[in-house]
């Protein structure tokens, strides 16, 4: 069963990238292979790596940045970009903090903050389609935007202490004995299968790969292209102020500078997870996997102990390019008159 | 008159011109340039001075955007030039002579032609896009920066490295006298010779120039090459000032502003025509714009909201899409004013 929309060849492109036939697989196979492959190093390489938990907290310490890919996921397969979610993970968890110590209700601020994020990210999607603005530049400027109204707000940390935060925070989800989770991740993978529903089983989502296929192929097949556009956007700024929620239940404050550069790591886990950069191809599963293969690059540091931190945005640096460059040779260039 | 309002630099010196006049507003030395130890001082010489840096890698910048690229990866390169020059020098068996000094920038400048050669082959012989192919730098680099000075703060105390960042020469600052030398040796390289046409003849359509026999390749790479330069040269500036190289903190943001200065130039983001005084007048708007926020007192942190308001405005103006709903509207005023002037 193809999940993938095709859409015919405009005449107008002379060259394109295409994924053939089962090919189109294959950057997320080799995804979940070096995770797998990863895995098993590290369980050869350190007694108690091969343990359940260490995989479960792969998740735990990562369920902002699963939902941020999932996020980025919907845009990149449009063929855009989203510059703006880490800042907007700030900004939520410093609405957050700063209404909570307010005294305000816990739903309420969520409900507030997520609100707040789909709006701001439905605004940056209006400004790209009705203006028709680079997503880079317009979300560059979301990154400003939203950096600069956290130092608005509070220069400052702001540590949470409300009840419900802090159980949320504390809280163990036990699976089998000595394994558990915590309930950010139950969250976190409720999202991706929504997201993996949206995209696969609903019109929406088959309108989200036609886009990313070829634009006005899309728009000429009579898809509702603006339409569609303008939501992936809010679809992302929706899934940094969960992020932002599910930061906030993972360190219990909120500070301006927190999540800097998080774009880079959710961009990176959407390419490293098989998503094709030009749009059209990719899944949100594979996300998922890029996810936990970025996380498994800080445990393997972690085990590590000469190596040093920095070694991470090297080892993140070289995984980015390795699976451009395997995209690239997966992708057969087919060449029109 | 029209020709005049109609010419892309108008409004980008005109915003220049009124930030400047808002600033002598609450501040009424502020336009005033004295004479103090043989050197200029003056708020205006601190803008040209602080600014350097960004008109620097604004200036590679915009030869990359003509080329239709984009180069996210500056910032780091800064931090690299920087952390190597530093560390170069804090090792030297005489860490403040001028021949050391001029070592660690030679160490420096060939790190950038090299990073810069790396972006290059990245996106003109692999074929990756430039946003990513530069992000791939922008990810790694920092982290590169740190493990060359092992993740420390390397502080160098070196008067002749000093001068390239914080010195004066002829009474006026050494930074902005090799911007603007760079300044004038890309305005000659471009305008002077067929270069700069060629460069937009590839960012308007890549295919074309190539079938009009244009070697396309080499050119993109060439602006790469050179983007890194400028970068390499700015992160020398940066860490001079501070006489010490941070790996975390150098040129932090600094791509943003570049592109920022570009945008605000006149030069478009699809890649083409460039108007590198544009550039420099964009490069000032930001500096002054930031001067503008501490001299109105607003706590510093907020001018990242004025920049993300300036971005949306320029954009919008440049946007030609929101210049049609514009034209539209005013239309109906434009045929009476038609027919008056037919009667």
């Amino acid at each position: 069963m193809s999940v993938l929309t095709r859409t015919p060849t405009p005449l107008g492109r002379t060259r394109i990238s295409r994924l053939q036939g089962k090919a189109r697989y294959a950057p997320t196979l080799a995804t979940v292979g070096l995770f797998l492959a990863m895995f098993a190093i590290g369980a050869g390489m350190y007694p108690g790596f091969l343990s359940g938990q260490v995989f479960l907290n792969l998740l735990i310490d990562n369920t902002f940045l699963i939902v941020l890919a999932v996020g980025m996921t919907f845009v990149i397969l449009t063929g855009g970009i989203d510059l703006s979610v880490g800042s907007v993970v700030a900004l939520s968890m410093m609405i957050a903090a700063a209404l909570l110590q307010a005294g305000w209700n816990p739903f309420v601020v969520i409900a507030l903050v997520l609100l707040t994020g789909a709006t701001f990210g439905l605004l940056m999607g209006l400004v790209i389609q009705v203006f028709e603005i680079q997503p880079f530049i317009v979300t560059l400027a979301g990154l400003f935007l939203a950096r600069g109204l956290c130092y608005v707000i509070s220069v400052d940390s702001i540590t949470v202490t409300d009840p419900f935060f802090t159980a949320m925070a504390q809280a163990r989800i036990p699976l089998a004995e000595k394994l558990f989770v915590s309930p950010g991740v139950v969250i976190a993978l409720v999202v991706v299968a929504v997201a993996f529903y949206v995209l696969h089983q609903t019109r929406f989502g088959r309108t989200v790969y036609a886009i990313g296929g070829g634009e006005s192929s899309a728009l000429l097949m009579g898809l509702a292209v603006p339409r569609t556009k303008v939501l992936v956007y809010g679809i992302s700024g929706l899934c940094s102020a969960i992020g932002g929620i599910l930061f906030s239940f993972y360190s219990l404050s909120g500070y301006s500078l927190a999540a800097t550069g998080m774009e880079l790591d959710a961009i990176a886990a959407v390419v490293v997870g098989g998503t094709l950069l030009t749009g059209g191809y990719g899944y949100v599963l594979g996300s998922l996997a890029g996810v936990l293969i970025l996380g498994i690059v800080q445990t393997f540091i972690s085990y590590e102990g000469t190596l040093s931190s920095w070694w991470t945005r090297i080892v993140i640096g070289a995984l980015l390019l390795a699976f451009i460059l395997l995209q690239k040779l997966f992708s057969r260039k087919v060449k029109l008159a | 008159m029209n020709a005049l309002l109609k010419h892309r630099l108008t409004w980008p010196v005109l915003a220049l011109v009124l930030l400047l006049l808002l600033n002598q507003l609450f501040r009424s030395d502020f336009l005033s340039v004295r004479v103090q130890d043989g050197h200029l001082y003056g708020s205006l010489i601190d803008i040209l001075r602080n600014g350097a840096p960004t008109i620097l890698i604004a200036l590679g910048m915009t030869l990359v955007i003509a080329s239709r690229g984009i180069d996210l990866s500056v910032g780091a390169v800064a931090a690299i030039a920087g952390a190597v020059s530093c560390t170069y020098i804090y090792n030297s068996p005489d860490p403040s002579s001028l021949r050391t000094a001029a070592g660690g920038v030679a160490i420096a400048v060939v790190a950038g032609l090299v990073l810069g050669l790396w972006n290059g082959f990245l996106v003109s012989v692999i074929g990756i896009q430039p946003i990513i192919a530069t992000l791939v730098l922008m990810t790694a680099g920092r982290g590169l920066a740190q493990l060359v000075t092992d993740g420390q703060i390397i502080s160098v105390s070196n008067d002749s490295y000093q001068a390239i960042g914080a010195g004066f020469f002829l009474g006026l600052p050494i930074s902005i006298l090799i911007a603007a030398a760079a300044f004038g040796v890309a305005g000659l390289l471009t305008r002077r010779t067929a270069l700069g046409t060629l460069i937009e003849a590839v960012g308007i359509n890549p295919v074309a120039s190539r079938l009009a026999g244009l070697s396309a390749r080499s050119i993109i790479w060439t602006v790469y090459v050179f983007s890194g330069l400028c970068a390499a040269i700015a992160g020398l500036m940066i860490s001079s000032n501070v006489t010490a190289a941070d790996a975390n903190n150098a040129g932090l943001y600094i791509e943003m502003d570049a592109i920022l200065a570009v945008v605000i130039g006149g030069t478009s983001l699809a890649g083409g025509r460039y108007s590198l005084v544009g550039t420099l007048v964009g490069a000032l708007i930001i500096q002054t714009l930031t001067t503008t926020v501490y001299t109105l007192g607003i706590p510093p942190e907020v001018t990242l909201v004025f920049k993300a308001l300036v971005v949306i405005i320029v954009c919008l103006l440049q946007s030609s899409k929101a210049r049609d709903l514009l034209r539209q509207r005013r239309r109906p005023v434009a045929k009476q004013s038609d027919v008056k002037v037919a009667v």
